[in-house]
């Protein structure tokens, strides 16, 4: 039994009572990483002495007045391309090896006017490019369920140190699936919300209208407390949405009854494996059986995904990532005489392979004479992807399909094709071109790994989609499986 | 037949200022290839009347007060950099 078996409204009730200090949750984190950690590898940069510290001033604060936030004390890891003020940030690039953050990104800010406390940093593949954290620039995560496998990605880390117990939770981020694929992988709850619900500013940029930051959990309500303290308009991300942000966990009711759920079924052909395919199934029995309804849809430009978000994300990458140019920060190459060749060489030897393959990609997509007919073609495409989105949420009220077509595959076993790895992402991509929310919580084993369902809902309707991701973990027993380490 | 030669993989990585080994520029050169050949499916569909999206959501525009604000204090951006003196940030040789 660990403290973090416990949900978020529980260790708040403790604490609130004084039965249990941020100390001993703090304790609790450490003690579990040098347990496994050795194992898992989840995390890039470990912060111990900020975090008993901060532990230290809350328990002393609490003296004084009850812990008024709900995340108050609560340990967390953040995804690394998140920048924190004064805790090395490195996106998992060697460019960045050294990056000391002058500024807390958003997020950061949110969680500590909510007073959580931050652990350390988790690994990612390389500028969230990668569905396996094996593209990270400095070591691979392991699949807590399973220490062969990877962990998913690219927030690998983030969704592995939530399975492993090592955190409460944590932050991700997910521009095609980087949430929902590794949360599906390690059997954990993980939320990408409607692109502008959480500020952006801080989140190293990789496909700038697709990114998004959002929470990874052991359960579908500290899920909802968590994403309620992130949201929200901010006037430093221009892209951020001016919305009021609801209490998520108010539809946490259990109550689906005449909810009309569509079943894609572009998401359960070719592709997607047979036990994947059935725990869905077995998941719609489930949901029918609380009150919903389904039938059969389709998406029609589902098959054309793919290609759209390999050509839109790669061409905002190659733009974004020019900045990493050794003049402001970051790595420089030692072996360059002059500027134009100290920015190739710092580019050539601090990035990745996969990086420099997504650079080059969307350089190409981009430059003069290839622009209309890749990058135009395919912001075009997603104009029709969106509206299948649309056409469908016009009669009903919540998408569910798988939220991988496979579950956690052998470290090594797809990174000799980039294209066989990026087909991990088919089921997840649609999501964020159409930037739609979407939820990923644990539906069953396969051979003893876990599978993720996803949940996707109309734009800013998180409620609707946490209202029928609770209603199923409710009536299931996938959320209390834990890996043994 | 390719669709892309080692040429413009040369070209292209000189634009992302990439100083590409040619291993690299061989292996990439048959990589973009087979990504590139994938992506032309798109070609099956007709977007002739279609308007293409870049961002999903209906914001545009988005002003804010035209008012000077303090900057990052000048140590703090310093800190990160490769090499700095007197206060700027320092770079090799622009010109010959």
């Amino acid at each position: 039994m660990s403290l973090f078996d416990h949900k978020i409204s529980e260790l708040h009730e403790l604490l609130h009572k004084r039965d249990l200090s941020v100390s001993d949750l703090v304790d609790e984190s450490f003690k579990r990483i040098g347990e496994v950690e050795g194992k898992v590898q989840a995390f890039l940069t470990l912060d111990e002495e900020n975090a008993r510290a901060a532990a230290k001033a809350l328990d002393e604060k609490v003296i004084q007045n009850k812990p008024a936030s709900k995340l108050y004390g609560l340990p967390i890891g953040i995804k690394d391309n998140i920048v924190t003020k004064g805790l090395r940030t490195t996106a998992a690039s060697k460019i960045l090896e050294n990056f000391d953050p002058i500024y807390d990104a958003t997020v950061v800010q949110k969680l500590k006017q909510a007073e959580t406390v931050t652990i350390g940093k988790l690994n990612m593949d390389e500028f969230a490019m990668g569905s396996s954290n094996e593209n990270s620039g400095f070591k691979n995560t392991f699949n807590p369920w399973n220490l062969d496998r990877v962990p998913g990605g690219s927030s690998g880390g983030s969704a592995a140190s939530v399975a492993a117990g090592e955190v409460l939770f944590s932050l991700g981020s997910d521009t095609g699936g980087s949430i929902r694929q590794p949360a599906s992988f390690c059997g954990v709850v993980g939320m990408k919300p409607t692109y502008g619900l959480v500020s952006r500013f801080g989140l190293i940029a990789f496909a700038s209208s697709l990114d998004q930051i959002g929470p990874i959990t052991r359960n579908v309500e500290d899920n909802a407390f968590l994403l309620k303290a992130i949201a929200g308009h901010d006037k430093m991300d221009s892209t951020s949405a001016n919305v009021d942000i609801p209490d998520y966990t108010a539809s946490l009711t259990g109550d689906i009854k005449g909810l009309r759920i569509a079943v894609p079924k572009e998401y359960l052909g070719e592709g997607v494996n047979e036990e994947v395919r059935k725990s869905v199934m077995d998941a719609l029995v489930i949901l029918e059986r609380l009150g919903a309804t389904w039938e059969e849809v389709s998406l029609p430009h589902s098959k054309y995904a793919l290609a759209t978000y390999y050509l839109l994300s790669s061409s905002e990458a190659s733009a974004n990532l020019a900045r990493f140019d050794g003049v402001r920060y970051g790595y420089r190459s030692p072996n360059a005489e002059n500027l134009l060749n100290m920015y190739k060489m710092t580019r050539e030897e601090g990035f990745g392979e996969e990086v420099k393959r997504r650079i080059m990609l969307g350089t190409f997509a981009l430059s003069s004479g290839y622009y209309d007919a890749y990058y135009k073609k395919a912001q075009k495409v997603r104009t029709l992807i969106k509206q299948d989105f649309e056409n469908v949420f016009e009669q009903y009220d919540v998408i569910v399909g798988p939220t991988a077509p496979t579950p956690a595959f052998k470290i090594g076993e797809n990174t000799r094709d980039p294209m066989t790895m990026y087909a991990n992402d088919i089921l997840t991509i649609p999501v964020n071109l159409a930037g739609v929310p979407a939820i990923s919580v644990p539906c069953g084993l396969d051979k003893g790994l876990p599978l993720g369902l996803q949940i996707i809902g109309r734009h800013f309707d998180e409620s609707t989609v946490y209202k029928v991701a609770h209603a199923f973990e409710q009536a299931t027993e996938f959320h209390k499986q834990q890996p043994e380490l | 037949m390719s669709r892309i030669s080692e040429e413009q993989v040369k070209h292209a990585a000189h634009l992302a200022r990439l100083a590409i080994t040619e291993n690299e520029a061989q292996m990439l050169t048959e990589q973009l290839d087979k990504i590139i050949t994938y992506a032309e499916q798109l070609n099956e569909l007709n977007t002739d009347n279609v308007e293409p999206t870049a961002h999903v959501l209906e914001i545009k525009n988005v002003m804010r007060e035209d008012r000077a604000q303090e900057g990052l204090p000048r140590e703090e951006v310093l800190k990160n950099a490769p090499e700095h003196q007197d206060g700027q940030i320092k770079v090799p040789g622009i010109m010959e």
